[in-house]
């Protein structure tokens, strides 16, 4: 799956931490290779989460700044607000996006709030050790579920993007998924849109992406692609959810 | 007596928790201390009790105040970062009177910090923490054992004094593994004490319950506080615990809590074989501290070392305890590592 | 009497076991024991490794820094631990895996080939005890039975079947040792 063309401007030579097969490499790349057919390196400020991808501002050749864990819609807000003719994204993981940090995205994304954010789902706490997620499967086995996630005390799975999709401050909300290279083109796609959402200045923009933890999932890495594939994406539905038609198919 | 198994500090300070009575834990993850969490939701279901991993360390302490005022035994655990999203719950929980127990394995800070052990939490511990003139009371363990022991005194200590409780330990004393002895039989929450003052619904029998932290009248304000304050003072008249080690004849003092109380002692016994008259004083609760044991110490003349994992807090308490009636010298590690007995034998053995 | 030890190797090379059966055994034998894990993200990178003190007095710091025993199951251990052994202590390292020899003069070193003598009884997961079985001969520390007793409490049920497999590999390391 590794693109064998050059390494994007917007990412830093250091070589990545994460484990093998782990799809967080796959998604940075992504989100690198936009910010540079957009030609706006210059012009952006990432912000990291706690998590798997608390490095991610040694991996992107950016401005960054690291946030506590969930908050990093809210220190995007800050950034934008003082810079608002620069470009802003978060790249979150769920239990960082989903869990603690809930009100800090329902409330950025209600705002209307013109950044871009990344949403790492993977269904499991990666960078603790595998304990549950917002969004893990009815039945999945954790650390801290470790009889399978049980319904009927602990609740369903949150779907982010059609949950944000209810209120009226998003511009842009889809969901992708990176286990296979037909998906990965989309979700490049979908990643870039986004990008240009807020470049356009229209509102709050958010791609879900579907992720791997072979590592916490104890699968190998193409286990953890087929896995993925066959639970992750029944339950979360790849799609674009809202969409202005306004953006134009070309980048600025 | 009962049989030696090996365990974890995070895991024994859990199933000490449940012999304890225990039966409500909400916690959320965070190294060093998913073992907590981990530990409480294999055990709790199967015996009744519940277990929630909650949103946040906002809504974990949250739900402690909700399940310890409903007269539950009830317990959250963290590390630094999550401690410090705890306050704002801690400091009502304190103020409405609602016993309950908080671990912290505390890791190196401030901000995201990193996952090495740290003491660097002790202010936040014993001066509050929150907003407000309050008290936890603080003990800190040196021993997987002592997790067990202390932890179950925790939940006595709070119960008896309808006051939140704190265990603090590190990142070390988390997870490490030593033999731990189940000294007494698990208490089933059945027998404990009732709580009269519990908000468990009326029962048409008695005037309505009431858990609150709100004064708004200046008058009841300051009764709240006046009654906070008259309970600290007894607390502190009656709970302050410590371990004195070869203290009797020394001149030098180390004064050392937690893991780093270890380290002081294995330095100390290397120092006393070469003759050095010098001795290990180990508060056990940091709140209440023993501030009138350390005056006598240096009443009689002894001059002190205090060693931590940070930039020198609990040496304040110390000074403040000593009035500037003996020397008071600190030796402190805030890189993440821990102090080595080398290096704490090399401080004690310049100091003669 | 008083022993600290570090067990240093990949994940997977089952060194936290190899700490934990000797901190267990420790108990067993009525010392006072402790064993202290690398934790979190630092597993990542793919290196383990553990303290061990075994004490008949209280055991102070859980933390080795100079260790009287070092297991070095990989080069990248060996290269990290071996100035911190204490004088006239020992060094076992896994011959399998490295092939540059420690350079300590003042230590015992004693070169295991865990890997091969792990293949030769027929499962490659047994390395760790080879290993360990070349601890037990050199330092006497513990008794094979001390180890057993342990290895029994701590391996899930469904898998004592492999009980004797792993007292073979602990006594064709013990061999290792009084072949030297
Ligand atoms: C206040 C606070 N609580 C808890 C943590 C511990 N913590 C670090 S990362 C993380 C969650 C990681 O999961 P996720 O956001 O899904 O990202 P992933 O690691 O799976 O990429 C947690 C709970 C923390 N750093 N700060
Ligand atoms: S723990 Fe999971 S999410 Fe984190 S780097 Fe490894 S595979 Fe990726």
């Amino acid at each position: 799956m590794e693109q064998v063309f050059g390494r994007p401007k917007a990412l830093s030579e250091k070589r990545l931490h994460y484990c093998p097969g782990c799809t967080h490499g796959i998604i940075h790349r992504l989100v690198a290779e936009a910010i540079d057919d957009l030609g706006i390196q210059d012009k952006t400020i990432g912000v990291a989460p706690v998590g798997c991808a608390v490095l991610a501002y040694d991996y992107f050749n950016l401005d960054f700044q690291q946030a506590a864990h969930g908050r990093a819609p809210a220190v995007a807000t800050g950034i934008k607000r003082v810079l608002p003719d620069r470009f802003v994204f978060t790249y979150q993981g769920d239990g960082d996006l989903a869990s603690i940090g809930m009100a800090e995205i329902v409330h950025a994304a209600a705002r209307g709030e013109k950044i871009t954010v990344i949403f790492i789902n993977n269904a499991i706490y990666g960078m603790t050790g595998g304990q549950m997620a917002p969004t893990s499967l009815p039945g999945q086995k954790t650390t801290t579920s470790p009889y399978g996630r049980d319904i009927n005390t602990v609740g369903y799975p949150i779907r982010v993007a059609e949950m944000l999709t209810t209120l009226d401050g998003p511009a842009y909300i889809s969901r992708v998924s990176v286990h296979d290279p037909k998906h990965i083109n989309k979700a490049k796609e979908a990643i870039r849109k986004a990008f240009e959402v807020q470049i356009q200045g229209l509102g709050f923009s958010l791609v879900e992406v579907l992720s791997t933890c072979p590592t916490n999932w104890g699968l190998s890495p193409r286990e953890a692609l087929k896995w993925l594939e066959e639970n992750m994406i029944p339950y979360y539905p790849l799609g674009v959810f809202k969409s202005p038609e306004e953006v134009s198919k070309v980048g600025a | 007596m009962a049989e030696r198994v090996m365990m974890k500090g995070n895991e024994a300070v859990a199933e000490g928790a449940i012999r304890a009575g225990c039966r409500y834990f909400f916690g959320y993850p965070i190294t060093p201390q998913n073992e907590v969490p981990e530990y409480m939701s294999r055990r709790l279901p199967k015996i009744g009790g519940v277990f929630i991993q909650a949103e946040s360390e906002v809504s974990a302490i949250n739900m402690v105040y909700g399940a310890g005022g409903a007269g539950g035994r009830a317990m959250t655990s963290s590390s630094s970062p999550g401690i410090s999203l705890k306050q704002e719950g801690i400091s009502y929980i304190a103020t409405a009177e609602v016993p309950c127990v908080i671990v912290n394995m505390a890791r190196g800070g401030p901000g995201l910090g990193g996952l090495t052990p740290s003491q660097s939490d002790y202010f936040q511990a014993v001066k509050g923490g929150g907003h407000g003139d309050y008290h936890l009371i603080v003990l800190a363990p040196w021993s997987v054992q002592e997790m067990v022991d202390l932890v179950g005194l925790a939940f006595d200590l709070a119960d008896k004094y309808r006051n939140p409780a704190m265990i603090l330990g590190d990142a070390i004393l988390g997870q490490m593994m030593e033999p731990v002895t189940f000294k007494s039989e698990p208490i089933d929450p059945k027998d404990l004490p009732a709580k009269p003052w519990a908000t468990v619904g009326l029962s048409g029998e008695r005037k309505p319950n009431l858990i609150n932290s709100l004064g708004l009248l200046p008058e009841h304000l300051e009764s709240i506080n006046l009654r906070l304050q008259e309970k600290y003072k007894k607390i502190a008249e009656n709970e302050v615990r410590f371990e004195g080690t070869d203290v009797d004849d020394a001149d030098l003092v180390v004064v050392a809590y937690g893991t780093t109380s270890r380290v002081a002692k294995s330095a100390i016994d290397q120092a006393r074989k070469d003759g050095k008259k010098v001795g290990l004083f180990r508060p056990i609760t940091l709140w209440p501290f023993p501030t009138k044991q350390i005056q006598e110490l240096a009443a009689a003349g002894k001059r002190f070392l205090v060693v931590e994992m940070s930039a020198g807090q609990m040496v304040e308490d110390v000074r403040l305890a000593v009035n500037g009636e003996a020397s008071v010298e600190f030796f402190g590690k805030l890189n993440g590592a821990i102090p080595t007995v080398e290096e704490v034998y090399r401080e004690i053995m310049s100091r003669f | 009497m008083e022993l600290d030890a570090i067990f240093a190797g990949f994940g997977g090379q089952g060194v936290m076991l190899m700490g934990q059966l000797i901190a267990y055994g420790g108990m067993h034998a009525g010392l006072n024991v402790s064993w202290f894990p690398s934790y979190g993200p630092e597993m990542r990178g793919g290196t383990a490794n553990c303290s061990v003190v075994l004490s008949d007095g209280v055991v102070g710091s859980p933390v080795v820094a100079r260790p009287q025993v070092l297991v070095a199951m990989n080069k990248p251990s060996l290269e990290k631990f071996e100035a911190k052994v204490k004088p006239g202590g020992f060094i076992f390292y896994n011959a399998s895996l490295i092939d540059t020899k420690p350079t300590r003069t003042d230590v015992y070193v004693v070169p295991v080939h865990a890997n091969e003598i792990a293949a030769e009884l027929g499962n490659d997961k047994v390395g760790n005890m080879v290993m360990l079985g070349a601890i037990l001969a050199a330092t006497e520390i513990l008794s094979v039975d001390d180890i057993m007793v342990s290895l029994k409490k701590i391996l899930p049920e469904r898998r004592h079947h492999l009980l004797p497999l792993n007292e073979q590999a602990i006594r064709r390391g013990m061999e290792v040792v009084t072949a030297m």
